[in-house]
């Protein structure tokens, strides 16, 4: 159990002595990013304010290497443990240099005169994130992409061992959502640091880290490697989602599918059928789909969306049940709509259905 | 500064914009000393009796101990001027600390009713005193000021945890204000008496009468306050990011959040026992300074504070003195007049910042 870097036993949270989340065990080794998930409000900021001793623990112990968190001093937390926060603050007068200066606030002297050394960690640090051109603007004249760069250009020149990042994806837009994460990815990767965050992007979450924790407002609902943890019904389960669809496989979200009788038949193969599919939820029209097979990529969203998928076994030739199954599909539907599919030596039999839907009234081209 | 640290570092980029910054607080420090230099100098020379420049110097060398201007110089304006500059000094620092404590530029001991809670207890201290002693201590006058701080910073502490919203909380902090404006003066009426004249003059605020002993013990309390201060700027910088962050970076919050109330009412208070209450110093000085130094450094932030607030007090008392000599108005009057434009503009800026 040494192994482990960062411990939790028994560990309860909680504001003002009433316990939210008890008995957390989290084991985490050393340059693992690891990510709490869950809905909002489970407990998440609650769990990571509590390691990083903003709240008191209300039970169990916390061991960072082989030492207690509660033993060590804030001093000598602060060389160990930096921190990302959600709170935005608004310093006065205060440049992005200022603000990644502050990180060295353990290493300097009484006064906290920056040595010639702090200075080049300090340059260091903004580099590594893409901010050293920022380093003359004023903090509360950047973009909150930049910002967030410029708060982690900080923890990070507080040279620690573990950053605790508190949703630090919120205000960002993809392309720096993409860009916090691969510095994050590499600065575990690289340098060893352990990363515990808090994130709202599962897809984001599933793809970054090496570990994840599920927070269900009074428990710890599930943790592990994404693997593990990612599967339609876990999910589904811990956001409580009762309108649309989570796909484990890419961490894509759905909307749900329309219900009811299928009022059109998709015939499509190798992604042909998806911007149909999408077109008939928007409409809100039920739909089947056919014949796709099971590695199809169209299949994967078909199973979401469709409420009839005809479907046959990868690399094998399309079988009568199918063929069958999709002629009377063919009779039940008013439109028949042909998205494209491409005709090879296994699914030669596509061709026969698509003449058969050329020759009824509700054909038309997708 | 270190200067000779800025040519080795120049050459690099990253290096001169730290240099051409240093050159700012460079300038700044020298317009500041000798502002002071030269507001002192026109404040020796000017009153009822002028005193030509040239004289002064002259006057306190020989120490001709028997002359008029002698007296004039030594036993009213000197001691009058350093407690200007002192008192002024320990109330920007007070009104800095305050804005550091409650995360608010608009923060000071006056707005947030310190200053009234101050003037109190003082006024209620010295009827006593003066009832049944006869005389009051400066000392006394001291512990009383800091007593009424604490009550109003207690009550405006109590207030914080239930009102979140800065801007009530300050409304809260001028009626407090208010309330204790009230009961001084109701005090101060019923309790006239021969003795107890200058009482009013004083609870409007003034610098005048000081004595060359209550310059001495304001010089040392303020003097250490300040260097206090002044020790503490590494964590007050870490504090400016916000609390958390400063925990984080391994400040131990709940000491320095004690130790930074009660300095900065120790300084309000000793301002008030000596002098009364006077507005808007602790917020004007401090913004000012810290446009013009165009940062919030606490290490740079602090000392020049203090220089600019011995800088502004010393002039609004010259101004409060001269103008309508032989009347001498309130230093608050004066302070005001300055003082509240500073917070207007600073308050139009953050709208606009927004």
């Amino acid at each position: 159990m040494s192994d482990y870097y960062f411990r939790t036993r028994q560990m309860t949270v909680g504001y003002d002595g009433v316990p939210l989340i008890k008995d957390i065990a989290i084991d985490i080794e050393k340059g693992e990013i690891v990510t709490l998930i869950g809905p909002n409000g489970s407990g998440k900021s609650t769990i990571l304010k509590s390691i990083t001793r903003q709240l008191k623990l209300l039970g169990g112990r916390v061991f960072i290497a082989s030492e207690e968190l509660q033993r060590l001093s804030y001093k000598d937390l602060s060389t160990r443990m930096a921190v990302v926060l959600t709170e935005r603050m608004k310093p006065e007068l205060m440049t992005c240099r200022d603000i990644v200066a502050t990180g060295r606030y353990p290493y300097t002297g009484r006064l906290g005169i920056l040595s010639r050394e702090d200075e080049e960690k300090v340059e260091a640090a903004m580099t590594a994130v893409h901010a050293l051109e920022l380093r003359n603007r004023d903090f509360n004249a950047i973009s909150d992409g930049q910002r967030q760069r410029v708060l982690l250009a900080r923890a990070i020149c507080q040279e620690p061992e573990i950053i605790i990042l508190d949703e630090p994806t919120s205000f960002l837009d993809i392309r720096h959502k993409l860009q916090l994460l691969s510095i994050l990815r590499d600065m575990a990767k690289r340098r060893g640091i352990t990363v515990i965050m808090s994130l709202h992007e599962i897809d984001l979450a599933q793809k970054i880290s090496d570990r994840i924790i599920c927070v269900k407002g009074d428990h710890i609902a599930r943790s592990g490697a994404p693997e593990a943890v990612f599967d339609e019904a876990a999910i589904r389960e811990l956001y409580g989602i009762d309108q649309g669809y989570f796909d484990p496989v890419f961490g894509s979200i759905e909307l749900s599918r329309p219900e009811g009788e299928p009022k059109a038949l998709v015939l499509s193969a190798c992604g042909t059928g998806i911007p149909v599919f999408r077109r008939l939820q928007k409409q809100g029209v039920p739909f089947a789909a056919a014949i796709l097979y099971e590695n199809d990529v169209d299949y994967r969203l078909a199973r979401l969306l469709a409420v009839e998928t005809v479907t046959e076994k990868p690399f094998m030739p399309i079988g009568d049940a199918a063929f069958e199954r999709a002629l009377a599909l063919m009779d039940r539907c008013e439109r028949i709509i042909d998205a494209g599919v491409a005709i090879g030596e296994t699914n030669r039999r596509m061709k026969a259905l698509i003449e058969a839907a050329r020759r009824k009234d509700g054909y038309e081209r997708g | 500064m270190k200067q000779d640290a800025s040519n080795a570092t120049a050459q690099s980029a990253f290096f001169s914009e730290g240099f051409k910054r240093r050159s700012r607080y460079q300038l700044v420090f020298i317009l500041l000393v000798f502002a002071l230099m030269a507001i002192t100098v026109l404040n020796v020379n000017t009153g009822s009796v002028a005193i030509p420049v040239g004289e002064i110097f002259q006057i306190l060398l020989r120490r001709a101990t028997d002359s008029t201007q002698y007296s004039i110089i030594w036993k009213i304006r000197l001691p009058r001027i350093l407690m200007a500059a002192l008192l002024g000094g320990g109330l920007s620092l007070s009104g800095f600390l305050l804005q550091t404590f409650f995360g608010n530029p608009i923060a000071g001991p006056f707005v947030l009713g310190i200053s009234s809670g101050a003037k109190m207890v003082v006024a209620l201290t010295m009827i006593y005193f003066l009832k049944f002693f006869g005389q009051v201590s400066s000392w006394a006058l001291i512990v009383a000021a800091f007593a009424g701080s604490l009550l109003a910073v207690s009550f405006i502490l109590l207030l914080s945890r239930r009102l979140k919203h800065m801007a009530v909380l300050l409304v809260a902090g001028i009626m407090i204000g208010y309330i204790c404006s009230a009961v001084t003066d109701f005090m101060v009426t019923f309790a006239e008496d021969s003795d107890i004249v200058n009482l009013h003059g004083w609870s409007l605020g003034s610098f005048s009468g000081m004595s060359w002993d209550s310059v001495a013990i304001a010089a040392v309390v303020v003097g250490l306050m300040a260097v206090l201060t002044f020790l503490m700027a590494k964590p007050i910088g870490a504090y400016q990011l916000g609390e958390a962050y400063a925990q984080s970076m391994g400040v131990n919050i709940r000491a320095f959040r004690v130790a930074l109330i009660v300095i900065s009412s120790v300084l309000s208070a000793t301002v008030t026992a000596f002098a009364g209450p006077i507005s808007f110093v602790g917020i004007a000085v401090p913004h000012l300074i810290k446009r013009a130094l165009n940062t919030s450094k606490p290490l740079i932030v602090i000392p020049a504070v203090f220089l600019g607030g011995a800088v502004f007090c010393m002039g609004c008392d010259l101004i409060a003195r001269t103008v309508f000599a032989p009347t001498e108005l309130n230093i608050s009057t004066v302070t005001s007049v300055f003082g509240a434009p500073v917070v207007i503009v600073m308050m139009l800026r953050r709208q606009r910042g927004r």
